[in-house]
């Protein structure tokens, strides 16, 4: 029931924080606040009072709940939590809260509804990292997508309509070819026993011909390939992220992106690992082409929130390159990085958000020389373009390299070229703190620098990057189980004649059976 | 007492931390204390840790010190350990050493400025880097040193943010760095890959178990390797940051070149030399490197305006010194010419500082004069610096470290002659062009008319780093003199002793060291024939606007720039001059498609009953032909 209590409690709060509004006009924004903190308090309590078991070694779920839905159909309110999904929810909480606080000078129209959507948006999230039903798992899918194209098409600057519908069309074809893809291997299922399932533990032990397993895989991956986004799929993502309020986009970026790259994590590969060694060298150069295009474009950007985009879209490039690395090293290194991002973009866009909030403009070309006039919001974004371009001692620094050194062995020429992206991540930042910061001042108004509580918050996000950039174990020994058992049920299901001794699949139905009621 | 070795790096760490958290509250002297202090008190536990490092390790062997485990996962384990050898103790003393003279001078120095706070911070974060890089145990921990100095290099030269040039220097600094830092960064991919580890010990150890002498990967490691050090050591091919990076304030030069930095690259290639020595072809190329690039930076050295960019070649040039040392296996040599090359850089570039602050910020040379009477303390020092940069015999350390390389370069099975001229050749111009800032700035007349000597926490240093510059090459003297070999068997744990050719002796010692000695002091009489005022051709050497197309290649740095400049900043800007997204006009083709398709079929919507009766009646008739076919 707690992991219920996960979900529910950010969509039972959202209609209330909508009719605080009435109250008072930050009632909505405490009412996300306390909603937000109960969660994350409530999947610490989780993940801490269940380690024991992961200790263990006793099945892959920290925790687990089952309980039939429509069994016609094979349909199950299925959750299960384990340290892949328990790192991704404190993260969507802490993001979410980050977003709260950007919003909460920038927000000043219908803040209720505002903060509505938000609460929507982030249960859906929770939801996605929550379900191992495939049909619960879509249904929080869409769940999420309804409020944040909302979240754009109210409250986004100047060209919200074009950028909604684009992100709207984008991420619903995406889902299509994955709802086509999910349905298929329910039916599969079906013919293989003779009754559907949606269900996550079922579905890893059908056996798929190696022609049905290509095209699912593709379906699967194309599906999440969109939300990470990797190119040639990643074109909603710049004039949504710079369209969008900032609140939206830190959730956006900090948060929705992190859904692909745990779907790839989550389903694609554990569902087709037959399929990956066949796959593996595509995505990967396609984590690739992702690194350097997106650099190269971040590069030619003036509109700084386009900017902080395409670099997001090339940090997104390595968790590409590390899911299908089949190394348990890369997807330690995936793992850091999806947090490491998380932290670094959110703190970014706050940044780029303020900004704009101070000069109404998003043009870097009529900034400059704002070191002296906003010291605190400067030197924030000096430390977060070096959390970009991945300094060590910071967590994107772990999470790129362990990708790289988990993967060199498998394609060198390809971490050869997706290191370039270093070289390439120096310029785009470096560029974005000589045009917006240093430099001679273009605008000469003053303006407020940052408030205490936003300037808390960065150093928060920056105490965290320092944290995880100097003690990534705190995070890679919560995940280590997860990656180790993903890592050994591909690379048993991958060689046949290689006979598992602890298969991850009895281990599932073993839980599976304790659990229901 | 020796366990204290963690404090070295921290305690700079701590000063950035509280200068950059709280130095808008403190006062200037708080400041200045908080940022001299810590690098000092980073000094005296270096002085602490090195007695108890040689009463307990009599035979110089080595001290780890694991403070917790960095990454530990999934077959990588990396600690944030420390390594103390002699090497690495030799590093760390210069750079706390020189570093908190160095401070100390800042805090006079920068006295007027607004962002007394920030300097100071910048500096302590650049001194516990730069500790970092050369303390590590493992290369990944070496590579975050690495890349933090690079990013106080980065912060230092665009200190005074406001002249978007200085931007430009600082950005030209870092990204030309983090080319060389990329190719470390591969290295250290293939060296795990490989080994399964990164501690620099097992790597070298592994690599000479499984790697014969010359083979593929141990090449390519080492050119990769090679790629990085040139980088951060500013020589060719990626030595072009340098001259610009004079776009920082004085004491940061100093720091950049004698204690920080560019020193990174010889003690990189100084750590791994196991690894060097798999790779010959390598190692000579690292000769060859040093060689052209000395050559080249002394060149250009010679007709600089800029008082700072003259010391800035210089430094390439002595850099060079010391990878071409580091090429024909002469280790020691080259460590010992960091050492008093750190000594007498740092006195130049504070001398030069001292010059620059009397004189009103102004750096050109041909504006100088005559300071020789109005600046005796700064006067005396410079020249100092000078004399041992060109090598004056006897007197200064410069001599003994450039002619133990120049000696081994003659005498090295892995050198050549023609490599032995280039350098003799170097050493001349090295007198020439120190000995012309000498005549320029010091003599003569005088041109613009300077405020007077700096105060004590200026001066000190000045004092101290001429003191050393003197004396430290007494550590080592060769058998023709006094034959003394302190340094060499101080750091012979550390590093393995020069070989020789076999009929080496006293006798061709002496020709060789009298040869270096004729072109260090030629180079002198030379420099005082053409610039010193009132001497044969000293009048003609006060036009300043010879603008002979070689006199603008050699002061262009021999056009590197240019040449940078069309091969990759011009089609960089060209590729990213457009940013909008190819993959988009895809997208944006299909949604004007569909639009178009909509317009005309929303044509057929007439709203005329006739038109759909008519449409429906041709549609079904259509339909039945089909059928009917």
């Amino acid at each position: 029931m707690a992991l219920w209590l996960l979900i529910l409690i950010p969509i039972l709060a959202a209609p209330l924080a909508w009719m605080g509004q009435q109250w008072s006009r930050h009632a909505p924004r405490w009412i996300v606040l306390g909603a937000l903190a109960i969660d994350f308090m409530l999947s610490i309590l989780l993940g801490g009072q269940h380690s024991a078991v992961q200790a263990s070694g006793h099945g892959a779920w920290l925790v687990e709940h089952h309980t039939s839905w429509i069994p016609r159909w094979g349909i199950s309110l299925h959750l299960g939590l384990d340290g892949l999904s328990l790192v991704l929810i404190l993260l969507t909480v802490f993001v979410g809260i980050v977003a709260t606080i950007a919003s909460w000078t920038d927000i000043q129209s219908r803040v209720g509804l505002f903060h509505c959507h938000v609460l929507l948006a982030l249960g859906g999230v929770i939801g996605v990292f929550l379900a191992i039903d495939l049909f619960l798992f879509f249904f929080f899918w869409e769940l999420m997508l309804i409020p944040m194209y909302l979240l754009i098409v109210i409250w986004g600057h100047a060209q919200r309509r074009h950028a909604s519908f684009k992100f709207f069309l984008f991420t619903q074809a995406g889902s299509l070819v994955l709802l086509v893809a999910i349905v298929a291997l329910a039916l599969l299922h079906q013919q293989a026993t003779g009754r559907p399932s949606f269900d996550y533990a079922d579905l890893m032990g059908l056996t798929l011909t190696n022609e049905t397993a290509r095209w699912l895989m593709l379906a699967f991956l194309i599906g999440f390939l969109v939300k990470l986004p990797a190119p040639p799929f990643h074109t909603w993502l710049p004039d949504t992220y710079a369209e969008a309020p900032t609140g939206a986009t830190i959730i956006l970026a900090g948060i929705l992106a992190k859904t692909g790259a745990y779907g790839l994590l989550r389903f694609t590969l554990p569902l087709f690992p037959e399929a990956l060694s066949e796959f593996a060298p595509i995505a990967m150069g396609l984590g690739v082409v992702g690194i350097l295009y997106a650099a190269v474009l971040a590069c030619a950007q003036t509109d700084i929130k386009r900017l902080v985009a395409y670099s997001s879209i090339s940090h997104m490039g390595f968790i590409l390159l590390g899911a299908f690395a089949g190394t348990e090293l890369a997807l330690q290194g995936v793992m850091m990085q999806m947090v490491a991002h998380g932290l670094s973009t959110s703190g970014l866009f706050l940044l780029a958000g303020a900004l704009e909030e101070r000069y109404q403009t998003r043009d870097m070309g009529q900034m400059g020389g704002l070191w002296s006039v906003t010291p605190r919001l400067a030197t924030m974004a000096l430390f977060f373009a070096c959390a970009s371009l991945g300094l060590p001692g910071l967590a994107n620094f772990i999470g790129e390299f362990l990708v790289l050194f988990g993967s060199y062995a498998a394609q060198p020429v390809m971490i050869i070229l997706a290191s370039l992206g270093m070289v390439m991540a120096a310029i785009y930042a470096l560029g974005m703190m000589q045009r917006t910061f240093f430099g001679r001042q273009q605008d000469t108004r003053t303006a407020p620098d940052l408030s205490n509580v936003a300037f808390g918050t960065l150093l928060f996000i920056a105490g965290l990057q320092i944290w995880l950039g100097f003690y990534p174990k705190a995070l890679l020994t919560t995940t280590k189980p997860v990656m180790e058992q993903l890592v050994q049920h591909v690379q048993v299901s991958a060689n046949p004649t290689h006979v598992p001794s602890e298969s991850l699949l009895s281990s599932h139905i073993v839980t599976s059976q304790e659990s229901t009621p | 007492m020796i366990s204290v070795l963690w404090l070295i790096p921290v305690l700079p760490l701590a000063g950035f931390l509280l200068l950059a958290l709280c130095g808008a509250r403190l006062s200037r002297q708080q400041i200045a204390w908080v940022g001299c202090g810590s690098v000092g008190a980073a000094a005296v536990t270096t002085a602490l840790v090195a007695t108890d490092f040689f009463s307990l390790f009599p035979a110089r062997e080595s001290y780890q010190q694991t403070l917790w485990n960095w990454i530990d996962t999934s077959g990588m384990t990396v600690g944030i350990s420390w390594y103390l050898d002699a090497l690495s103790l030799l590093m760390v003393a210069v750079i706390t050493g020189i570093g908190f003279l160095i401070h100390l001078y800042s805090a006079e120095y920068m006295a007027h400025d607004d962002d007394y706070a920030r300097f100071f911070a910048y500096m302590n974060l650049f001194v516990a880097a730069m500790l970092t890089l050369v303390l590590a145990d493992n290369l990944l921990l070496l590579y975050l040193g690495w890349e933090g100095v690079g990013l106080c290099s980065y912060l230092l030269i665009g200190f005074w943010y406001r002249e978007p040039e200085y931007g430009t220097a600082a950005q030209k600094a870092f990204i030309v760095t983090r080319i060389g830092d990329t190719a470390f960064a591969i290295g250290l991919f293939i060296l795990f890959t490989q080994f399964q580890t990164l501690s620099i010990q097992q790597v070298q150890s592994f690599a000479m178990e499984a790697w014969p002498v010359g083979s593929n990967l141990a090449m390519i490691v080492a050119a990769l390797f090679l790629i990085g050090a040139v980088g951060k050591s500013a020589q060719l091919p990626l030595q072009v940051w340098l001259p610009d990076a004079m776009a920082g304030p004085t004491p940061v030069s100093a720091l950049i070149h004698a204690a920080t930095m560019v020193t990174a690259g010889v003690y990189l290639i100084a750590r791994m030399h196991h690894l060097f020595e798999l790779a010959p072809m390598v190692q000579e190329g690292i000769a060859v490197l040093g060689l052209v690039t000395l050559l080249l930076a002394a060149t250009s050295a010679l007709v600089q305006h800029d008082i700072k960019r003259v010391l800035a070649y210089s430094t390439m040039s002595q850099i060079g010194y010391m990878f071409l040392a580091l090429g024909v296996g002469a280790w020691s040599a080259a460590l010992f010419h960091f050492l008093t090359h750190s000594c007498f850089k740092a006195l130049l570039f504070l001398a030069a500082g001292s010059v620059i602050h009397s004189l009103h910020h102004e750096q050109n040379i041909f504006k100088m004069g005559g300071l020789r009477r109005h600046l005796p303390w700064t006067f005396w020092t410079f020249l100092i610096g000078a004399a041992a940069m060109s090598g004056v015999p006897l007197i200064t350390s410069g001599f003994y470290s450039k002619d133990w390389i120049l000696w081994s370069v003659w005498s090295s099975p892995l050198s050549h002659r023609w490599i032995w001229f280039g350098a003799l050749l170097g050493a001349l111009l090295t007198g020439l062009y120190s000995f012309r800032l000498i005549f320029r700035v010091f003599f003569g007349e005088v041109r613009t008319q300077p405020t007077g000597e700096s105060g004590l926490a200026m001066r000190l240093p000045l004092v101290v780093l001429a003191f050393l510059a003197l004396t430290v090459g007494f550590l080592e003297m060769p058998h023709t003199l006094g034959h003394v070999t302190l340094f060499s068997q101080y750091l012979s744990h550390a590093l393995p002793t020069t070989e020789l050719l076999p009929g080496m002796d006293e006798s061709s010692e002496a020709r060789e060291q009298l040869a270096v000695t004729v072109a260090a002091l030629l180079g002198i009489g030379l420099a005082a024939l053409l610039f010193l005022p009132g001497s044969l051709f000293g009048a003609r050497g006060t036009d300043q606007s010879t603008s002979h197309p070689s006199v603008t290649l050699l002061q262009g740095g021999w056009g590197f720039d240019r040449l940078y400049d069309r091969l990759f900043v011009q089609p960089w800007f060209a590729v990213t001059r457009n940013s909008s997204d190819m993959v988009d006009r895809g997208y944006e083709w299909l949604a004007v498609c569909a639009e178009s398709c909509h317009g005309w079929l929303s044509h057929t919507q007439t709203g005329h009953v006739r038109w759909y009766a008519a449409t429906i009646a041709v549609g079904t008739l259509m339909l039945l032909g089909l059928f009917a076919m």
